[in-house]
């Protein structure tokens, strides 16, 4: 069975006034269905740069990268918002939300751009938000909403077009020991339902949540460890680099 | 995303920043009152001037006497009296297509009723001339043939007369003295109003010009049957120049004018009076029309200008828009409404507040002035359009944005 993920010497590099930076320096590796993946490393290890040619934010300079068999490293900006929009779903450190739109709103804004009928559009996002407990906070703007609500509206939003991915970037970051917790359980239930997620952090004990860990340092994977425990699940079996 | 949810988050972010949209709109709205104005004054005047026209006649053909030179002094014009009864007549039976030749001739003098006077135009007239001069009776009638030839005592007054000797009551039947010559009213004129250069025009008694000759405008200066003037109306479809050079033959040849000599009369095309009108109303509107353009491309930059910075506030926005898929075409439709929407609100007051200046014009300037829908729909489409080529350039630029650095400006 194919990967999910499948990145060949990815490399992305930026033109830094006379000199070129190399942010990932040619990383290979698979991320099968149903794994959940931390990313680690320090900062300008070239995790986040990783994280972000994953979420078809940004295109590498060279390499491959195959998404479900789809190789998506060449496609138009408009293909790969198509891509983003019902692929994958990003949880933010910064939550990301449209500060002047409602809960509701926020997490029916995927479903806008896939062309959701209205109806349609307010059952799916009260459903999706009613997983994440936040159904009596439909019609509260983020800034009505504590840090953990706001992150749950973002993972309601993530879930919203059912993808098989989600991609976190530092979802602890801004939250409190205790709400962390309760956001990475959170993770970890939707990727008891299957969804594969791919977490971004710097911090051991969140990364403990997941089941496999990579480290960056200086845009190339040194570490992949992936703990015996995961190993029985069915499609996590493989974990090359 | 679709119209209705670009529309509605459009008018969304518009009301975020009130204040700063209705600044926005205002150069549209100027822009569009201004069109509105000018296209009111615009069309008023047209139909003022075809109202003039109406009133004057039109296919209307008016000959003067000429000038005479005596020992190379020239006197001016209506000086001679080259015109007579038998020009009109002759015009009437040789210029095809000719459906009134009329001759009159003018004076002025004290009208007396009672103890009331008034000092009004007399003119003698033929019985052809009211329909010349497209004048119809109001009340009792016109002078016939008989009372034409015999020179009866009896006179046609304008609505002036009736409001000024009669109170505004039925003045037929009654008997006023005009310059001294009791004359019976038969005939009350149907109101004309003002002419091109602003003289009442029913400020008149019409008089059978055989009866005005000699006893009341006494300028005949020993030529039997002299007029003052020749009015020729023309079926409608007539070319007028062509009939101008018809009618202008016919005189030089009943005249005896060689061909080295000047016409001893004045022919005027009243329809070239009106052109001239027209042009001058059509230079009030290209004025107004400049300064619309003018406006509304102050508007569109407005527009423009604050568009691109709130593309800049708003960098994150777009970011997280596409993060969750917009497309580039979808925050492109998002920013263009935006323009759009603004520009239609800047069109809507616009419209208002137009219609409300123009309402004002007409009221305190007393300029005619007619709002009309396809005015309306102009400026409005307008409007839309400077939304449309202002808002593009921000819209695309939005639209460009690389999802990963929009996502990580602040």
């Amino acid at each position: 069975m194919t990967a999910l993920i499948e990145v060949a010497n990815l490399a992305r590099s930026y033109p830094l006034g006379e000199v070129t930076v190399n942010a990932l320096n040619g990383v290979s590796l698979s991320i099968a269905r149903g794994e959940f993946v931390a990313i680690m490393g320090a900062s300008g290890s070239g995790k986040s740069t990783f994280m972000n040619l994953l979420g078809c934010l940004d295109t590498p300079s060279r390499g491959q990268y195959r998404l479900d068999g789809e190789e998506v490293s060449q496609l138009s900006a408009e293909a790969l918002a198509g891509v983003r929009n019902r692929r994958m779903g990003f949880v933010f450190q910064q939550f990301n939300l449209l500060a002047r739109a409602s809960a509701q709103e926020n997490v029916e804004l995927p479903l806008i751009y896939a062309r959701v009928p209205a109806a349609e559009r307010h059952r799916r996002a009260r459903e999706k938000l009613a997983l994440v407990g936040l159904a009596d906070r439909a019609h509260h703007r983020p800034m009505q909403l504590s840090g953990g609500q706001q992150q749950r509206v973002a993972i309601a939003r993530a879930l919203v077009n059912d993808p098989p991915l989600i991609l976190a970037d530092e979802p602890t970051g801004a939250l409190d020991t205790h709400t962390s917790e309760e956001i990475m359980r959170l993770l970890q239930d939707l990727n008891g339902q299957g969804i594969t997620i791919v977490l971004v952090t710097h911090e051991a004990d969140i990364a403990e949540y997941a089941r496999r860990k990579l480290v960056f340092r200086d845009g190339v994977v040194v570490e992949d460890t992936k703990p015996p425990s995961a190993s029985g699940r069915e499609a996590g079996g493989e974990g090359e680099p | 995303m679709n119209l209705s949810d670009a529309g509605l988050s459009a008018v969304r972010s518009l009301r975020a920043n009130s204040l700063r949209s209705a600044l926005t709109a205002l150069g549209i709205i100027i822009g569009v009152s201004a069109v509105i104005t000018m296209l009111a004054v615009g069309e008023g005047a047209k139909l003022k001037v075809a109202e003039q026209m109406k009133s004057l006649g039109s296919n209307t053909l008016i000959i003067f006497p000429g000038t005479v030179t005596a020992t190379g002094v020239r006197l001016g014009s209506g000086s001679r009296n080259t015109l007579t009864e038998g020009d009109a007549q002759a015009i009437a039976n040789e210029i095809p297509r000719v459906l009134a030749a009329a001759a009159g001739m003018r004076g002025s003098g004290q009208v007396v009723y009672g103890n009331l006077n008034w000092s009004s135009f007399i003119y003698g007239v033929d019985t052809d001339w009211l329909t010349a001069r497209e004048w119809p009776i109001a009340r009792g009638r016109a002078f016939d043939e008989t009372e034409l030839r015999s020179g009866e005592k009896v006179a046609l007054v304008g609505q002036t007369i009736a409001d000024m000797l009669f109170g505004g009551t039925d003045p037929t039947g009654q008997t006023i003295r005009v310059k001294g010559v009791p004359f019976t009213i038969i005939g009350l004129l149907q109101p004309k109003g003002q002419n091109l250069q602003g003289n009442d025009q029913d400020d008149v008694v019409l008089l059978p010009i055989t009866t005005a000759r000699g006893r009341i405008i006494g300028n005949n200066q020993g030529r039997v049957r002299s007029v003052g003037h020749i009015y020729i109306k023309m079926q409608d479809g007539v070319d007028m120049t062509i009939a101008e050079s018809q009618v202008r033959e016919l005189l030089r040849q009943r005249h005896r004018l060689g061909a080295d000599k000047d016409d001893d009369f004045n022919l005027r095309n009243l329809s070239e009076i009106v052109a001239a009108e027209q042009a001058a109303s059509k230079t009030l509107s290209g004025l107004l029309a400049a300064i619309a353009s003018v406006s509304l491309l102050v508007g569109g930059i407005g527009i423009m200008n604050i568009m691109l910075v709130s593309v800049t506030e708003r960098t994150r926005e777009i970011g997280i828009r596409m993060a969750v898929g917009a497309r580039p075409q979808d925050i492109l439709a998002q920013f263009l409404s935006e323009a759009v929407i603004l520009s239609l609100i800047g069109a809507l007051v616009g419209v208002a507040l137009g219609y409300a200046g123009t309402s004002a014009l007409a009221h305190w300037a007393d300029w005619s002035t007619v709002v009309r829908g396809e005015a309306v729909l102009l400026a409005v489409f307008a409007a839309c359009s400077v939304g449309v080529f202002f808002g593009w350039y921000p819209a695309r630029k939005a639209s460009r944005l690389s999802p990963i650095q929009a996502l990580r400006h602040d």
